[in-house]
């Protein structure tokens, strides 16, 4: 493998997408590091995080989670971000850069919904017009978010090819995308795909930690001894971890949706289940098969719903530099509860996949330990089905 | 190098022919049809031969190839078994030049060196990559060089100078051109590709440009040629000719053979 720094970390990583498709990135790739060195484009994107997006956004420290008297657990309060999710960081700058480069239509995939909700208010707000693609199942299980899109003018496209969920809107956006990359740019919403987009992403995101990282220091005096943060493509991850990198003393954990069981077959946990392969343009962790056709993921969270991983957590897996846990069903919708009886705050079920893990960690605790979890987004979309969920075990 | 690509250029310049390269996914509707259809191709008059391996997120591929992914791949249809289908087509036609369009995972999961000794073994000429372009072709170039498979790279319409110079410096075998964007299909037809690029690829020496993506009626071929293009690939219409009549096989065949002749003639001068 080449090991081109800018588009490779170590192995992980590069430009594997049809040769129609690399003028397109080639000038994503200039404009954005353009953009990076841009003061006035570095001001709007503040701006827009602060006035429109509401950041900063809170660190709270839990007050009655967790038990065990030696443990503090503070979660990163991304919940509270417009839009209801850390998705909205990113589409911002992205949207920007969609303006900076002359184009007018925005195309992109969503799974939940939570990214093409995003996408749509961003798009409103920058007078963008949005193609998103949806898998036609994830359609019938995000009825309320198809309809927040359509409402902020976003064209919601149903995806019948494959399994109709994440990994196919993400193919049919590319397929319009080499059709279309003229006039349109690709919001891609996670830290995986192509170079530039895992770099961008994460750049895009870093106000995460960046944030988290003042905030601690302000509040404790000193460095958290755990950041935890879940990972399906692992933006919200990248973005959280990104500034304490080079604090060792950190401990860096990604936690991976393990399903129904890490050997159920059902689960989305590319790094621990997954081979070395090649996915959506990046050198990463994919599940495949014995012949390398891709696997379906599975996740109780949508949002963690993904046959592969950004190329940076494959690299910081790797490097040892991060370690990467996982959470079942089960133990996501235990830690969802918990967290809505004792703190009042009802968390995303991606989210609750790193307070599950947090919890195990504090449990586990001899020591005085710091933790903050990155609470990603916000569990309103996910009611019914944790409803639905507690009915049928209650009637079991 | 081998030199089957060449040597089929040759013989049709002296002709004063273009190329006419149809293309299937191996193990479409399932391997036994499929051989009989590859057979039909060769019987009726293609002059080589692409084909694809099924694959189950085919980014540049539209409708009517991802259906035929799928249905190989519900036949049962694997990378060895792909493999397979090659040596026996390999065996009936010893001089026609055969290339494989594929993904990267497939190779890449099988480890690139075994991949491309198991297609030398197997007794393909060339191969193409769709998501691998120019700038990630190190992946590929040392496998390929020692088991002297043409690496075959894509000419797009909005490929600069420095690329189409490298694609002389790095091809061989033949230039996958392109007309348009998008994807495979004849949803959107064929445009007529620019004069320019074929004269600049010629002018650095690069392999015989061949047209693809959305050609389906011999207008399209008389066109591409009359532009300067050594040559056609046909795809989704074939496919399509396949997915009307699975599980009818004489049907099948006859409906192909005609298409392919219909579509052969045009490659050929019209007061020849």
């Amino acid at each position: 493998m080449n090991r081109d720094k800018k588009r490779y970390f170590g192995a992980y990583g590069g430009m594997f997408v049809p040769e129609l498709l690399m003028p397109a990135l080639r000038q994503l790739e200039e404009v954005f590091f353009e953009a990076q060195k841009d003061a006035a484009f570095q001001k709007e994107f503040q701006d827009l995080l602060t006035e429109y997006a509401g950041r900063p956004t809170a660190l709270t420290r839990c007050r009655n989670l967790v038990e065990n008297p030696r443990v503090t657990i503070y979660l990163k309060r991304e919940d509270l971000l417009h839009g209801g999710a850390h998705k909205t960081n990113q589409v911002l700058g992205q949207a920007l850069l969609a303006l900076r480069m002359g184009k007018k239509e925005i195309i992109a995939e969503t799974g939940a919904g939570q990214h093409g909700t995003a996408t749509a208010l961003a798009c409103a707000l920058l007078g963008l017009k949005a193609r998103i693609y949806m898998g036609r199942k994830d359609m019938e299980r995000q009825q309320p978010n198809v309809f927040r899109m359509r409402l902020m003018g976003a064209e919601v496209i149903p995806v019948d090819s494959g399994s109709g969920t994440l990994k196919d809107a993400v193919n049919e956006a590319l397929r319009d995308w080499s059709a279309s990359y003229m006039e349109s740019h690709y919001l891609l919403g996670t830290a995986a795909g192509p170079h530039p987009y895992p770099t961008m992403v994460r750049e895009f995101q870093r106000i995460i930690g960046r944030e988290t990282r003042r905030q601690i220091l302000e509040r404790e005096g000193r460095l958290p001894d755990h950041v935890v943060a879940c990972v399906g493509g692992g933006s919200n991850a990248i973005g959280m971890f990104a500034d304490f990198l080079r604090d060792e003393t950190v401990q860096l954990t990604g936690v991976e949706p393990a399903g129904k069981g890490l050997n159920s077959g059902h689960h989305g946990a590319a790094i621990h289940q997954g081979d070395k392969g090649i996915l959506h343009g990046a050198y990463s962790y994919v599940m495949q098969g014995p012949d390398g056709q891709i696997e379906e993921s599975y996740s109780i969270s949508a949002g963690l719903d993904y046959p592969a991983v950004g190329p940076e957590h494959a690299w910081l897996h790797d490097s040892g530099r991060a370690r990467y846990a996982a959470a079942t069903d089960e133990e996501a919708l235990a830690a969802f509860k918990l967290l809505c009886s004792k703190e009042g705050i009802i968390p995303a079920l991606e989210s609750s996949h790193a307070l599950a893990y947090a919890l195990k960690l504090a449990a586990e605790s001899k020591h005085e330990t710091l933790i903050v979890v990155n609470l990603s987004g916000r569990g309103d979309k996910d009611l019914e089905l944790v409803n639905r969920i507690l009915e049928e075990k209650s009637d079991a | 190098m081998r030199e089957r690509y060449a040597n089929m250029f040759k013989r049709l310049e002296a002709k004063n022919e273009g190329a006419f390269i149809p293309f299937v996914t191996l193990g479409d509707p399932d391997p036994e049809t499929s051989l009989t259809i590859i057979r039909t191709l060769v019987e009726n008059g293609a002059d080589a031969l692409e084909l694809g391996f099924p694959f189950s997120d085919p980014i540049a591929d539209g409708p009517t190839i991802q259906k035929a992914s799928l249905r190989a791949l519900q036949a049962g249809m694997t990378v060895e078994a792909c493999f397979r289908l090659i040596t026996d087509v390999r065996a009936s036609y010893p001089e026609l030049p055969v290339g494989l369009l594929l993904y990267a995972n497939l190779v890449v999961h099988q480890g690139v060196e075994a991949f491309y000794a198991r297609a030398e073994q197997a007794g393909v000429d060339a191969i193409l990559l769709a998501d691998v372009p120019l700038l990630e072709a190190d992946l590929v170039e040392a496998a390929a060089q020692s088991c002297r498979i043409a690496p075959v790279y894509i000419a797009a319409p909005q490929a600069g100078q420095d690329i189409l110079r490298e694609i002389a410096r790095r091809g061989s075998g033949y230039t996958y051109l392109l007309s348009r964007g998008g994807v495979t299909g004849t949803e959107t037809s064929a445009g007529v590709p620019t004069g320019d690029i074929i004269r600049q690829l010629e002018a650095y020496g690069a392999p015989p440009a061949v047209l693809g993506f959305g050609i389906s009626r011999p207008e399209h071929v008389r066109d591409a040629l009359r532009h300067g293009a050594k040559g056609v690939f046909c795809g989704s219409a074939i496919v399509r000719i396949i997915e009307e009549n699975v599980n009818r096989t004489s049907r099948l065949t006859e409906k192909l053979a005609a298409y392919v002749r219909a579509m052969k003639a045009a490659t050929r001068p019209l007061d020849g």
